[in-house]
């Protein structure tokens, strides 16, 4: 899977948890959960549990509070796409 | 002078009608709520009957946002957060307020929360998969899970909290609101109360073999309160909501006003003389009786309609005889009474609310509700009451005083005293 296919599936998961739907729009690698999409904060915890589902991957607490933008989540999924 | 306070917008979630529109035609006409229940039955319980709100999707997203509706299985938050937001719309209240309310609370009862989703958890932590539970676990399973999901959907600023007291508890929320605005602290509360459904809630009754199993071929003649035949109460679940107000702000705001709260007493019998954990003392219940009687300022001779808790167990005769004794009437001398249950089964920590909501509706629209099943009024009743103030048909009738009690495990007691809206 390529990045761009990979943020195309990052972007549906994090679809329900967004509310700026215009920074959903222009969705970059340096978007921010919080800041930019404004996701609530609890609401992270959900995104990566969809993130396991969806990759099936697991991701360790310590990943998981690396995970507040979308770089981060990239680097995550790939590198424990590559440990599987 | 002690502030007034009155109900300015009501809402349900019952078993035999969603919104009031359709729960005033429900009770109107006797519509009963009680279905076969197919779970029971497979589960294997003995009363495979129940009385559930009829929720669609397409209710369920008036209510809830698409997100909160992701991994939600909170039923008792479901029907009370309906009832709630109706009660709010129709006191005529801002939708979706920008600001925090600091004059507006709540205190919404429940028994339990989010079992559902209690059930869920509980398989996923013992397959030690904690990690998976998600963000909405607490929230959902919270006993206050009914009133914080109101108080973020209201922006509520004043208390915004949950009471639980068994099956008084909708009577409890009701008079605890009430004493809030009394006392100046609130101009608005949203009182009300919830219950869960389903079979992890109901399960301990039926173990305790107090819900009747001899109607699973005929549910809605299973619900007998006051009847000969009366064999256990039928489960239920439901949430009830009255937008309780400051009288003078009700005036200021150009409310409609469908009664006012006169006042009422909660008690227990402290599990003495006759009382249990499972039985009510009858000394309790009396001087509950007599004491909301006294602090609503009106004497037992006033009361024209009596709601009662009456569950369709062998305890009915005895909550008949303890009415008699508080208002000191008997014979035809005695109130018209009327018991919800019939319709809707015993919806538990929601009974209180659901069935105030129909005692308020009686009050403002004039009429006194039909009981089904108890054309067989049991002896023990027809010694204490005549059977005419027990009506089967619907009587159009003005109602100035309605006394609404309930009675919980605990040997726990709540009666409200509602009147109709006089400006003097």
């Amino acid at each position: 899977m390529n990045k761009a296919e990979t943020i195309e599936k990052l972007k549906s998961i994090v679809k329900p948890y967004v509310k700026n739907a215009e920074a959903f729009e222009n969705l970059s690698e340096d978007t921010d959960f919080i800041r930019d999409l404004q996701i609530n904060s609890a609401n992270l915890v959900d995104v990566a549990l969809d993130v396991e589902e969806a990759f099936d991957i697991t991701i360790d607490n310590a990943s998981m509070e690396k995970m507040l933008n979308v770089k981060a989540a990239l680097e995550i999924i790939e590198s424990k796409l590559s440990e599987e | 002078m002690k502030k007034r306070v009155v109900i300015t917008g009501l809402g349900v979630c019952a078993p035999n009608g969603i919104g009031i529109a359709e729960f005033l035609d429900a009770i109107r006409s006797g519509k009963s709520g009680i279905r076969f229940d197919e779970q029971l039955a497979d589960l294997q319980f003995s009363c495979q009957i129940s009385a559930k709100p009829q929720i669609t999707d397409e209710i369920k997203k008036q209510y809830f946002t698409e997100l909160e509706l992701r991994n939600f299985d909170a039923d008792g938050i479901l029907y009370g957060v309906i009832a709630g937001m109706q009660a709010w719309k129709d006191a005529n209240l801002p939708s979706n307020p920008e600001e925090t309310d600091f004059d507006s609370g709540t205190i919404f009862g429940s028994g339990t929360s989010g079992i559902g989703k209690f059930r869920e958890s509980i398989y996923k932590i013992d397959d030690k998969n904690v990690r998976r539970l998600g963000s909405t676990a607490v929230a959902q399973t919270m006993v206050s899970g009914v009133s914080a999901y109101l108080g973020g959907k209201l922006a509520l600023g004043n208390i915004v909290t949950t009471n639980s007291s068994a099956c008084t508890t909708g009577a409890e929320a009701i008079l605890m609101a009430y004493d809030r605005i009394v006392s100046g602290q609130a101009k608005r509360m949203l009182a009300g109360s919830t219950s869960d459904s389903g079979p992890y809630i109901w399960g301990g009754f039926d173990a305790m073999r107090v819900c009747t199993f001899k109607h699973n071929d005929d549910p809605e003649k299973g619900s007998r309160p006051m009847s000969a035949t009366a064999s256990g109460f039928v489960p239920g679940a439901g949430a009830g909501a009255l937008l309780l107000e400051d009288l003078d702000s009700a005036l200021e705001r150009g409310a409609l006003i469908y009664a006012e709260v006169l006042g009422g007493n909660v008690n227990s019998g402290g599990q003495r003389g006759e009382g249990s954990m499972t039985a009510p003392n009858p000394i309790a219940v009396q001087k509950c009786i007599s004491d909301a009687l006294k602090n609503a300022g009106i004497e037992g001779k006033d009361i024209d309609a009596i709601n009662g808790h009456l569950t369709a167990t062998s305890k009915d005769s005895l909550e008949i005889e303890n009415w008699t004794k508080a208002l000191d009437r008997k014979g035809d001398d005695f109130p018209y009474i009327n018991s919800l249950k019939s319709t809707v089964g015993h919806c538990l920590s929601g009974a209180g609310s659901v069935e105030s909501v129909a005692a308020v509706l009686q009050v403002k629209h004039g009429f006194v509700f039909p009981n089904s099943n108890c054309e067989d009024l049991h002896p023990e009743i027809s010694e204490l009451v005549s059977s005419e103030k027990i009506p089967t048909q619907l009587i159009e009738k003005q109602i100035d005083y309605l006394a609404k009690a309930s009675f919980g495990f605990g040997d726990v007691n709540g009666c409200v005293i509602f009147s109709r809206y006089l400006t003097e």
